[in-house]
């Protein structure tokens, strides 16, 4: 719970000063017109269908009127400024922000038009059909191979020990991880490797067949060469999964995203193509994030 | 430069003054721990030596010539005739045998050689084979009390030996041709009480404590779990469930001859339950030990990784799963040590089980949860507070006994914390 809370915290208590740095050089006129998105936040027969999001944690709003469309097996990468509210947002999707008492959470959110939260939804189906991959590997203590099981066993998705072991081989390989481990599976998971364990993070989150992956900066824990499998393996996800990726590089944004999203202090203020975003952005407060004036 | 010279100076005149500090408080340290080693080696060093003594007992080894005719009995199967008989006589002539020099005015000093319960063991011997009547055997017998002491502590000032000047002879004749003699004391791990010290033992302590134990566990593992999850993980955080933890940190501070009181006033005289029994101790004893599980097992719960339970939610977990299937395996090490001091503690309590009646004289050893019985530090209690130095000593070998399962205790301990211990 305890570092659940410090997140909640750093971005929802977090002054304006502290979040941005250097504000003096931001321009002096700019103001964010709240529930005002710049480029192309909706899009036809989404994923995700959200409109006029607003979370508050007790008194404070950390998401202010955001509404934002995911499209079918995209990539959207959330960028912005810590404590602008990208992870808070992600966390919406599949209600992990449940289990943070003062958390409440305004406005429509529809996966597949349905309400994400309908006091009927049974968010453990939700969180079946939404996997999350987070910021810090975090396997459990048990063997690679009951990382894998643990989901489907949990939820029956197999009946026989062979069904389970394909379960197990397929996520494996198509997290990248199967040529590695494939003769230690019961070898316990938290003596591996950093960039090993989140990919076994990815194939355990891949292992129930969701039709969501959001991951909470998934390489901020890993060195470039973790980080590059991780890319590529997101990229070969994306054809059978939509993806929601949180991240603190552009860069990274820049390689795996279709489109990008740019936070800021609880708005979001640009949804545009990577390309453009990172090319020609609309919105001068985009300019001055993807420029490195701050954040 | 000189500005960089005299602040190298003033660093180096800083460090000096920082190791100095440093070892100065280490040589605190290591002086609180050297009085904490010598207070701890006192202790021992006193229960030892007072008790060691006690796991010798002294025997008397006569040729037994079981003349029917001198002790009113010619069928042993008889049991009226068993019950008339005098088991005395046949005893006391094989002493005198043993001791020529003892006239026939000196048979009452004789007879004080050996046991008072001697002539019950010819009995028994006798019920149970009733043929060695008329024959001579040869048997061990327990030696007076006088004896025993005198024999281990001749010639210690603080024992009153009461021994007179003839039978001390006597006893060290007979010790040098081993008829007296001595060895490992079985009586005091096979018996229950006694009002004689020499037949007086603590099985019947380690039977209660065992059986008190096992209550206490049985209902102070499940409950302290149960409500200890159920704080950290179900319960709406609100008033009440704050002036609920404030009142476990609260039991846990409460004397315990309140528990005692408590247990007196409820189980005993509301319940009706008897006095004495370790059904009802294992009670009093869990209300004791609950805030100690509860408040260990909330820890352990507390210091599960945030990390892991949001891994299994975020697969879909159910509440019920992620404790089940990852926090309690996790936090279970941490349960269990908190579990095996809590018991260690209810092992060592006195004060709450004199006010429900486990104080009461028990010779027998129990044999189930609604007999009367006494448990060890209780014995311990009895015994010290008893005027005969014999007594003293066996409760200073009790205490060395109920040491022994503690540390017994506290070492499992210890031994499940390394052995479970997960890295994550």
């Amino acid at each position: 719970m305890n570092t659940l809370n410090t997140t909640v915290t750093s971005e929802a208590d977090v002054p304006e000063e502290k979040a941005i740095p250097v504000q003096d050089e931001r321009p002096a006129e700019t103001v964010i017109e709240e529930g005002k998105t710049v480029g192309t936040p909706f899009a036809d027969d989404p994923k995700f269908k959200l409109r006029n999001v607003e979370v508050f944690y007790g008194e404070d709003r950390a998401i202010k009127n955001i509404s934002l469309d995911i499209a079918r097996n995209e990539v959207i990468a959330f960028i912005g400024p810590s404590g602008c509210g990208k992870s808070t947002f992600l966390r919406c999707l599949n209600r992990m922000n449940d289990s943070i008492d003062i958390c409440r959470v305004k406005g429509s959110l529809q996966l597949d038009e349905q309400d994400i939260y309908d006091s009927k939804r049974d968010v453990v189906e939700l969180r079946a059909r939404v996997g999350m991959v987070f910021q810090k590997p975090n396997p459990f203590p048990k063997s690679i191979y009951d990382n894998v099981a643990y989901g489907p066993r949990i939820h029956g998705l197999a009946n026989r020990k062979s069904d389970l072991d394909d379960i197990v081989e397929n996520s494996l390989r198509k997290a990248g991880l199967w040529n590695e481990v494939k003769d230690r599976l019961d070898a316990t998971a938290t003596g591996m490797s950093g960039g090993q364990q989140q990919r076994l993070c990815i194939a355990r989150a891949i292992a129930v067949s969701p039709e969501v992956v959001l991951m909470d900066e998934p390489c901020s824990a890993l060195d470039p060469i973790a980080t590059a499998k991780v890319e590529e393996l997101i990229a070969e996800l994306s054809e059978s999964y939509t993806i929601v990726i949180v991240t603190h590089s552009m860069q990274q944004a820049a390689r795996v995203s279709h489109r990008t999203a740019y936070f800021h202090l609880g708005h979001l203020v640009e949804v545009n193509e990577t390309d453009k975003v990172f090319t020609s952005p609309e919105h001068e407060l985009t300019e001055s994030y993807i420029t490195g004036r701050f954040g | 430069m000189t500005d960089q010279r005299s602040q190298a100076e003033l660093v180096r005149q800083s460090l000096k003054r920082r190791y100095r500090k440093e070892r100065r408080f280490r040589a605190y340290g290591i002086a609180a721990i050297a009085i904490a080693l010598s207070a701890l080696v006192i202790l021992f060093a006193d229960i030892i030596g007072k008790g060691h003594t006690a796991f010798i007992k002294t025997t008397v080894t006569l040729e037994v010539d079981i003349d029917g005719e001198a002790m009113y009995l010619d069928d042993a199967s008889d049991e009226r005739q068993m019950k008339m008989a005098d088991f005395v006589e046949p005893l006391i002539r094989a002493l005198m045998k043993e001791i020529p020099e003892a006239g026939e005015s000196d048979r009452d000093d004789v007879r004080d050689l050996i046991n008072p319960y001697a002539s019950n063991q010819l009995r028994d011997a006798l019920r149970e084979n009733p043929e060695l009547l008329n024959t001579t055997q040869t048997m061990t017998f327990l030696s007076h009390t006088d004896v025993d002491v005198y024999v281990k502590h001749a010639g210690d000032a603080s024992y009153s030996i009461k021994l007179n000047e003839k039978q001390r002879g006597w006893v060290d004749a007979l010790y040098e041709r081993g008829v007296v003699d001595t060895g490992f004391n079985d009586v005091f791990f096979s018996r229950g009480d006694s009002r004689d010290p020499s037949r007086a033992g603590i099985l019947g302590a380690i039977v209660g404590s065992l059986l008190t134990m096992v209550v206490t566990l049985a209902l102070s593992f499940p409950i302290g779990v149960a409500a200890a999850i159920y704080l950290e993980e179900f319960a709406p955080q609100n008033k009440l469930t704050d002036f609920i933890e404030v009142n476990i940190n609260n039991l846990a501070a409460v004397p315990s001859i309140i528990f005692g009181l408590l247990g007196l006033a409820v189980f005993i005289n509301l319940f009706g339950m008897p006095r004495s029994v370790p059904v009802v101790g294992g009670l009093v004893l869990t209300l004791m030990t609950l805030p100690t599980i509860i408040i260990s097992s909330r820890a352990a719960i507390k210091s599960v990784p945030p990390s892991i339970r949001e891994a299994a939610e975020g697969i879909g977990a159910s509440k019920m799963q992620v404790v089940l299937h990852h926090v309690l395996p996790l936090a279970m090490p941490g349960m269990l040590t908190g579990s095996i001091i809590g018991m260690a503690q209810a092992l060592g309590e006195t004060a709450p089980l004199l006010l429900i009646g486990m104080v009461a004289f028990i010779v027998d050893v129990p044999d189930g949860f609604f007999d009367s019985a006494t448990v060890l530090p209780v014995q311990v209690f009895l015994w010290a507070g008893s005027p005969e130095l014999a007594f003293i000593e066996r409760a200073s070998a009790a205490i060395m006994v109920l040491l022994t399962f503690l540390i017994g205790m506290n070492a499992l301990a210890i031994w499940l914390r390394k052995r479970l211990e997960r890295r994550w």
